[in-house]
């Protein structure tokens, strides 16, 4: 299906929003909701890291990976399109070593770069490696813009716009939880659910509310 | 899901102890020390080469199966308890304990997702496994089978769990 870039930024930050209705980014979330501050640091990390990857992972998938006109063996090395090797199969592990790589090297960059940055993010930035919503995305690029068939240049940029519009309603969902968890650490909770549970039935609750988002009609 | 997760657990278990085992027979002492910097990568490629190996199999013979699952099969790679126990367990044991703690480890995570999705098959459809339970005067919660139900239901047994074991404390105090 074509999707317009509005569609995929309402599509990815309110209908399918990672957290919400996909289940992924869990440890964050739960993790790092605790606090505002903290809350927004991860989720400026996460949106980063998020568009970042995307963009290699597509690029490596695009020019490597699948055998297309496009892939390098047939630009470069003239190999005829049906000897092209099929290299799709190890999507899973490039993907997850791109991702550790370039997180390694954004810490090393933004600590050398801006210092103050690198305080502020602190310990999120390389425990987003094994961030499930990161991997999430760009599998879900190539499920839903590559395997369609779509020309080049509309792949590429939706990958980017999804990549950093998912980011932005992971974001937007932590920032929600911390506000309410902060104000629950004042509320009068049965002691059994003090802490994660109700953390986790707030979640749910957000959730239905997400829901409501689900009758817009983007088409 | 349960099943690939604790096949993919065993093998890196396994491939890790193992490897562990192998390094510190070749390598000096300068060696190990240099390869503990990198450990997380290595630990990292292996679980990959299983997610993929469970990724093939299950696309070749169980269509469906790797339909519903969908994102979630490559996903076991960055799931936090693989890597949790080849970091934790596998490396600094040998063989044996290390395949009997991914079984373990394994199984109490498919317990976990089953009890979860059978509380939401229950109140989602009124069946089990294609068995209807309550008759037809029952009209299915639909929200649980939504994604809010599993939150729901993960706070909730968490919640439960929390007051067994507040109880328990309390009785072996008094």
């Amino acid at each position: 299906m074509e999707y317009g870039i509005f569609q995929i930024i309402i599509l990815s930050i309110f209908i399918n929003n990672f957290v919400l209705s996909r289940f992924l980014g869990i440890c964050p979330y739960m993790g790092v909701s605790k606090q505002l501050d903290s809350a927004i640091g991860m989720g400026m990390a996460v949106t980063f890291v998020m568009t970042l990857a995307s963009l290699v992972t597509w690029l490596l998938f695009n020019f490597f990976l699948a055998p297309t006109y496009n892939s390098v063996f047939y630009a470069i090395f003239h190999t005829p399109i049906d000897h092209i090797p099929d290299l799709t199969f190890l999507r899973t592990i490039v993907f997850i070593l791109v991702i550790a790589a370039l997180v390694q090297f954004i810490e090393m960059y933004i600590q050398k770069a801006s210092p103050t940055l690198y305080k502020a993010l602190g310990i999120y930035l390389p425990l987003i490696t094994t961030n499930c919503a990161i991997l999430g995305v760009a599998v879900l690029n190539i499920d839903m813009f590559f395997a369609e068939g779509l020309p080049v240049h509309n792949s590429f940029i939706n990958t980017l716009v999804q990549a950093f519009a998912s980011g932005l309603g992971f974001t937007l969902v932590l920032i929600l939880m911390a506000g309410i968890r902060e104000k629950l650490e004042l509320a009068n909770i049965p002691k059994p659910f003090r802490g994660l549970p109700i953390a986790f039935i707030v979640a749910g609750l957000m959730s239905i509310a997400f829901l409501g988002f689900a009758g817009m009609n983007v088409k | 899901m349960g099943a690939a997760t604790t096949f993919v657990l065993l093998s890196s278990n396994i491939m890790v102890s193992l490897l562990m085992i192998m390094f510190a027979k070749i390598l000096s002492e300068e060696g190990l020390k240099s390869l503990n910097k990198i450990r997380i990568p290595v630990f990292i490629v292996v679980i990959a080469s299983f997610v993929t190996i469970v990724e093939m199999v299950m696309s070749a013979y169980f269509p469906a199966l790797s339909a519903s699952l969908g994102i979630f099969i490559p996903l076991i790679v960055v799931n936090c308890i693989i890597l949790g126990r080849a970091e934790g367990f596998a490396s600094k044991n040998p063989l044996l304990p290390s395949i009997a703690d991914a079984i373990g480890m394994g199984i109490g995570f498919t317990l976990a997702l089953s009890s979860i999705a059978l509380l939401r098959e229950i109140l989602g459809s009124g069946q089990i496994l294609g068995h209807t339970l309550f008759g037809n005067g029952y009209k299915p919660v639909l929200l649980m089978i939504l994604p809010p139900g599993a939150f729901l239901v993960i706070g909730i047994y968490l919640g439960a769990l929390n007051w067994f074991d507040a109880r328990k404390k309390q009785s072996q105090r008094g």
